[in-house]
């Protein structure tokens, strides 16, 4: 939560890795390799925070519309972060990233484009990328790049929050009432498809393997983490299986398409402009 | 919350209202266990879960652009600022419980129809320049009219609002910022910028509520100091407080009879529309219908999930019972 956690360095807000690596020959730039590689990671933050915006004003109850508002806020963080640092490799800013690339030049997987759907779907998908997030920015807090371990480190403790609520509405519904169950299965088993495809095969990530975290060394840590969840709620395991994927090489599902029309419709009939 | 209050002799009754009068007479805070007069509570729901409203309903037009706004500082400062109305409206309904209504009666009077939230929001933001419109004019008006409720002599109001006003003064500085960074932009930004405060100023001097002659509920209000300072009076100070800031943007506020007044020391400005004031008040705004079928929407879309936590807090209420 924005607000709750000591941020360990100013070093860390956007603004602050902007302006570090504005000069030209600025030796905290990103390396083109290392770009690719938080691309990546910040494509997936920012559609996931695109999605989870919609649901400020809409939400259940007046708490939630604050813990969503704070949780895509949290997320928007780590996106502009990664962004910022991405651009530097290519003379672009989180901007020139998040608005004026096409879809195809994006490298979110494809879970995190998933549609909100009703408030349990939106649990579900929180509690299998939080889940995602917390074991992969433990991790990359000890990349052997600093920027990359400082972006991280940061939002370890964030999305550990994050984790935290994702889990307490799992039960909740779960074990609630027979309809917060039905819906609560129902949303598991929408999002479970796109599961695997979060430890398959980055090339970006093998091309760095010393900034990177291995993706598919995240499955077994993520288990841990999940599934006594799920057993918790008494949730089964759905047995259902994986989509193609291929979210990092540019493949996407439909619905990537109509988030980014939205997102960036302002932003490009204005040309340069600045805001 | 008050129990039923025995009956009392007349005697008592003029003891009790003598006690409130004095407290009131001597600036100190009326708090929840303190006696008040029946009409003094009445007007304090009235208001505050009014206000609790407008944070709620006001958090609509700005939520339509945070999926648009065209830059990702833009959009996480938007965030934020959205938010935190959610948050307002968190304080304002539990100070307002500590009166003895709940918030689910409250919302039953905002949903039914039969409460009423600030009418500014019942006009439409089509635009990404009413962002800054709004922070900076209706944010502002907010301010003005909110300052002097820190001293509301309902202790919990008067500290729900401390840390709101704390708050609102970035909702106000973001609006100006973005109004700013549209006025040093393009041609198109700059047009973008004037035309949106043409549409916002006038309703933004009406939020202040009707001319003081016309507003009885507001005498009752200040001697109760519930209210300090009259809408007239606050209009006028908020006035005086957009022209520089105006100036300072470049942005031309549409009111051919606005000028500064030497003698009075104030700016003088032209008669607002108040038969459209009236229109919007009465449900005739651009989004009046709008505004309560999205808040009815939400609420009823989130029943099942509000009613699952209550059945889940039950449930495990039980299992720790059964186990102690
Ligand atoms: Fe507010
Ligand atoms: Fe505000």
């Amino acid at each position: 939560m924005q607000n709750q956690h000591q941020s360990p360095s100013a070093v860390l807000t956007p603004e602050a890795i902007a302006a570090r690596v504005a000069p030209q020959d600025s030796p905290a730039r990103a390396t083109d390799d290392v770009a690719r590689y938080a691309l990546g990671l910040g494509d997936d933050a920012l559609v996931l925070a695109q999605r989870l915006g919609s649901w400020i004003a809409a939400a259940p109850e007046l708490e939630e519309d604050v813990a969503l508002g704070n949780i895509a806020l949290d997320t928007l963080g780590h996106a502009r972060g990664l962004l910022t640092y991405a651009g530097s490799a290519w003379d672009q800013t989180e901007d020139d990233l998040a608005y004026f690339r096409d879809e195809a030049d994006f490298r979110c997987r494809q879970i995190f484009e998933r549609p909100n759907g009703d408030f349990a779907c939106t649990i579900a998908r929180q509690l299998v990328v939080s889940a995602y997030f917390t074991v992969l920015y433990r991790r990359l807090a000890d990349s052997a790049d600093p920027t990359l371990a400082a972006i991280a480190a940061k939002a370890v403790k964030e999305v550990e929050y994050h984790l935290d609520h994702a889990t307490l509405w799992t039960v909740r519904l779960a074990l609630g009432t027979e309809e917060s169950r039905r819906r609560m299965i129902a949303g598991l088993e929408a999002i479970w498809p796109f599961v695997d495809e979060l430890f398959a095969a980055d090339p970006a990530a093998d091309a760095v393997p010393a900034a990177a975290v291995a993706p598919a060394g995240l499955r077994e840590p993520f288990d841990a983490l999940l599934l006594p969840v799920l057993d918790q709620a008494e949730l089964p395991v759905p047995g259902i299986a994986a989509v193609r994927g291929g979210g990092r090489l540019g493949v996407h599902s439909e619905a990537l398409g109509p988030l980014l029309a939205e997102m960036q419709v302002l932003a490009r009939r204005h040309p340069g402009a600045v805001w | 919350m008050p129990a039923e209050e025995p009956p009392t002799t007349a005697s008592q009754e003029a003891a009790r209202l003598a006690a409130f009068d004095s407290l009131i007479a001597a600036d100190q805070r009326i708090e929840p266990t303190d006696w008040m007069p029946p009409a003094y509570r009445k007007a304090l729901v009235r208001q505050m879960s009014q206000h609790a409203h407008s944070e709620i309903i006001g958090m609509q037009p700005e939520g339509n652009w945070i999926t648009r706004a065209p830059s990702l500082k833009r959009k996480a400062i938007l965030m934020a600022k959205v938010q935190d109305e959610a948050g307002h409206g968190l304080y304002l309904y539990s100070a307002a419980e500590t009166l003895g209504t709940t918030r689910d009666e409250m919302l039953d009077a905002l949903h039914s129809g039969k409460a009423k939230y600030s009418s500014i929001f019942n006009y439409l933001a089509p635009s990404w320049a009413d962002m800054g419109s709004i922070g900076w004019l209706v944010d502002g008006a907010a301010i003005a009219n909110q300052v002097p409720l820190c001293r509301a002599s309902y202790g919990p109001y008067g500290r729900a609002m401390v840390r709101i006003c704390k708050e609102e003064s970035f909702h106000q500085r973001q609006g100006f910022e973005i109004l700013l960074a549209l006025m040093n932009g393009t041609d198109e930004q700059q047009a973008m910028a004037q035309e949106s405060v043409n549409r916002w100023y006038a309703p933004a001097l009406m939020m202040f509520g009707p001319p003081d002659a016309e507003s009885p509920n507001s005498r009752q209000s200040m001697a109760w100091k519930i209210k300090r300072f009259s809408n007239d009076e606050l209009r006028q100070r908020f006035v005086d407080m957009i022209v520089p800031q105006a100036e300072i943007l470049g942005i031309t506020l549409p009111d051919p009879d606005l000028r500064w007044n030497e003698e009075r020391g104030h700016h003088d400005f032209g008669e607002l529309d108040w038969a459209e004031f009236h229109a919007v008040l009465h449900g005739n705004g651009q989004a009046n219908a709008l505004r309560l079928a999205k808040r009815r929407a939400a609420h009823a879309e989130g029943e099942w999930v509000r009613e699952a936590a209550r059945a889940y807090a039950e449930r495990t209420a039980t299992s720790e019972r059964m186990a102690s």
